[in-house]
């Protein structure tokens, strides 16, 4: 073993070996392909795998930002730097232009979020900039429609996604042909758990938003889960905004993560944190809680 | 992990699990989470919920794994489902596979990556059609070690004569298999009896634990360590100052170990050259063995694309445009005699014939059909086709890699078929 001081190195090392395979097949048998950064942890983990795939050249994929206008501020300004960094074309497309020219209509009321219409904003800009592959942060973990998610998943020519009628996926073999207009959505870290993703950050020494770590932020609760407060939330007459330390699980829209009480301020202490947890990471979003099919009913609109 | 003041390497075990609708899978599964605390709150107010919407009395631990909305309405799991685990010596990656017999080809894509297969039988009715099925699956795919739960042992008021009897039954099965490392377990999923603790009710039983077991037992990781292969996956270069005239070749590492310096000879042009370096990220390295991503660069410029293999001069694949293999078809059209399908073997692409059917595989008996050789979906044959072009290969029981290819309909663009090369 090359590192004994690393925490689950073998494990590790084949998820690694797995994720940089699936980028390299992405890399040889699609044309223009993108890379949906979000800012998050996950979709920075596939920016650092995707080095590791084709050093010492550039990442081959333009990464691609769906920006809700309900963005934590402190994401932009590490997304634009990391685009930087690694000389990465870096491409966002605005919901609220998508609402501007009446393809989404805005929610309205007190749980309003543009999460849902992000599927719209990204499926026009894949037909506008041709895209055959977009390759996602994903993991089967994360939600139970997601654990029922290929590699290398199929999106027909309206970008939805049929759960049912999936191609068999074997081995190591990926089949990503496809017809004309349709695309792909291709998933590395599939196989990854959220304590995967972490222990693989603290490895490796990867850069994350400050946002992970504990800070001072305005807050307030609503049904069991506590939300950032931002001046375009609606609050109900019974919900009190207060000020105290947290740290982001996940970092998503705004107006549907949810917050973390806590004093982590290293990796490891978020380690510790997440191993004793009670709660899993979508817990906290609120995107999630709509209805028990919340995600399965996004994801064949063509959500991420 | 520290464990005793040293440091410990969690090993990675991906297993499948298969059985006949209603042998309780997925409760399995839910139960092996639920005691290994696994389930999380969220998850757990999920499946209460859900549970009462549906009208069900009890917990019901299979709306854990039954992610989808008509799976979760109809009771019965119709696709492939990850689920993640981990205890304090392993972590796990399962697959969890519907039963249902229009659904083997989920079974075999649960198997195509595993190292160990689950297979559960319910008490009452003991070793059933898809038994044999999926045991014969497991051994098709290489699949080295099988449990077999004897499960619902609750409802044969955990009685050893019945776990007895299925378990003779089993060993005939596996001995007629060829599977050499088989075990036997009596389990109530629903009640957790033998799954994560032992069970109070069923003395008679001295062995491990379902949890045990799959946390101890030896996996033979590497299954290819003797023979060299690299895949060529794509080219990496750079063009840049610092790199101009690097040239990388990208892959996985498919069998056997590579060093710096050593001889390779490259298929299909059968050059030869030397191995400059293996890189990853700005690190270089000593070697490289099966499983791992690297770039490989060689001494000389020689034309390589995506599809050609890296091999040692000395121990060559077969090279051939006629292959002979093991199918299981997947898609609703029967395969078509004469037919012209893709097909991807490795990173490697190239069309064929079928040239034709040497029988078929009738699973209830495990005997060879050469009179009905039409194949239609979920069907098993042995069969031979003709290849475009020279393609390298060595056989599946050899290489599971450099021996597995999947069938492609250029019309559909359907994976309609797994070939295992024998």
């Amino acid at each position: 073993m090359k590192n004994t001081l690393n925490i689950n190195d073998e494990h590790l090392k084949e998820l690694e070996d797995e994720a940089i395979f699936v980028m390299r097949e992405v890399a040889a048998q699609f044309e223009n392909k993108v890379l949906l950064f979000s800012g998050g942890k996950d979709s920075i983990v596939l920016v650092h795998l995707a080095r590791k795939a084709f050093w010492p050249a550039r990442i081959p994929f333009s990464l691609m930002h769906i920006d809700t206008g309900h963005n934590f501020e402190e994401t932009l300004k590490f997304r634009d730097d990391l685009a930087k960094e690694f000389g990465a074309e870096l491409i966002v497309r605005y919901v609220q232009d998508s609402i501007n020219n009446g393809r989404v209509t805005e929610e309205h009321g007190i749980n309003a979020s543009r999460n849902k219409a992000q599927s719209i904003t990204l499926l026009d800009a894949i037909e506008e900039l041709k895209i055959d592959v977009a390759i996602g942060g994903g993991r089967r973990d994360e939600e139970k429609a997601r654990a029922k998610e290929r590699f290398f998943s199929h999106r027909n020519e309206f970008g939805q996604w049929d759960p049912k009628n999936q191609r068999p996926e074997l081995w190591n073999i990926f089949n990503g042909r496809k017809h004309q207009g349709e695309h792909f959505r291709v998933f590395p870290i599939s196989n990854w758990t959220e304590l995967d993703v972490w222990q693989y950050i603290l490895n490796e020494s990867i850069k994350l938003p400050e946002l992970y770590y504990t800070h001072r932020r305005r807050i307030f609760s609503r049904n069991g889960v506590y939300l950032a407060w931002a001046p375009f939330m609606q609050l109900k007459p019974d919900e009190k905004v207060f000020e105290t330390d947290v740290r982001c699980r996940t970092i998503g829209d705004i107006t549907c993560t949810g917050v973390t009480l806590s004093k982590a301020d290293t990796l490891e202490e978020i380690i510790a944190e997440i191993a004793a947890t009670r709660v899993t990471e979508r817990g906290g979003r609120y995107d999630d809680k709509r209805s028990e099919a919340a995600m399965e009913d996004r994801k064949k609109e063509g959500y991420f | 992990m520290k464990i005793n003041g040293k440091s410990e390497n969690k090993s990675l075990l991906r297993f499948t699990t298969a059985g006949s609708v209603d042998d309780g899978k997925s409760t399995l599964i839910g139960r092996l989470l639920y005691d290994s605390k696994s389930i999380f709150e969220d998850q757990m107010e999920h499946i209460v919920q859900s549970g009462k919407r549906l009208g069900r009395d009890e917990l019901d631990l299979s709306l854990l794994t039954d992610g989808l909305r008509a799976e979760r309405e109809q009771g019965i799991t119709i696709d492939v489902a990850y689920r993640y685990f981990a205890t304090p010596r392993r972590k796990f990656i399962i697959a969890d596979t519907p039963g249902h017999i229009q659904y083997t080809r989920n079974m075999v894509t649960g198997a195509s990556t595993a190292d160990l297969a689950v297979i559960l039988i319910d008490a009452r009715k003991g070793v059933l059609e898809q038994t044999i099925r999926h045991s014969y699956i497991a051994s098709l795919l290489d699949i080295r070690h099988i449990i077999f739960c004897i499960n619902k042992m609750d409802m044969v008021e955990w009685a050893e004569s019945v776990f007895n009897r299925i378990k003779d039954e089993l060993t005939l099965l596996t001995v007629k298999l060829n599977i050499t490392d088989s075990h036997f377990i009596p389990i109530s999923a629903k009640y957790g009896d033998n799954v994560v603790d032992q069970s109070s009710r069923m003395n008679w039983y001295n062995g491990k634990t379902f949890l045990n077991l799959i946390e101890t037992i030896e996996i033979r990781k590497n299954k290819n360590p003797d023979n060299k292969r690299f895949p060529v996956q794509t080219i990496i270069r750079p063009n840049t100052t610092e790199f101009h005239d690097y040239r990388g070749y990208a892959g996985r590492v498919a069998g056997g170990v590579f060093r710096p310096g050593e001889e390779v000879t490259i298929l299909p042009s059968l050059r030869k050259s030397k191995i400059k370096s293996i890189d990853v990220l700005g690190k270089t390295l000593s070697e490289t063995v099966a499983g791992d991503s690297v770039a490989i660069s060689l001494e000389d410029e020689i034309d390589i694309s995506r599809g050609d293999m890296l091999v040692s001069t000395d121990d060559l694949p077969v090279i051939s445009q006629d292959i002979n293999l093991m199918i299981c078809w997947f898609n609703e059209r029967p395969m078509q005699l004469g037919g012209k399908y893709l097909i991807r073997i490795n990173s490697n692409e190239a069309g064929c014939i079928i040239k034709s059917v040497s029988y078929r595989m009738n699973i209830n008996t495990l005997e060879n059909d050469f009179e009905n050789r039409s194949i239609n979906m979920n069907d098993i044959a042995n069969i031979t086709i003709k290849t475009s072009k020279p393609v390298f290969f060595d056989s599946y029981k050899k290489n599971n890699i450099t021996g597995s290819m999947i069938f492609i309909d250029e019309g559909t663009n359907e994976t309609v078929a797994a070939g295992m090369i024998i």
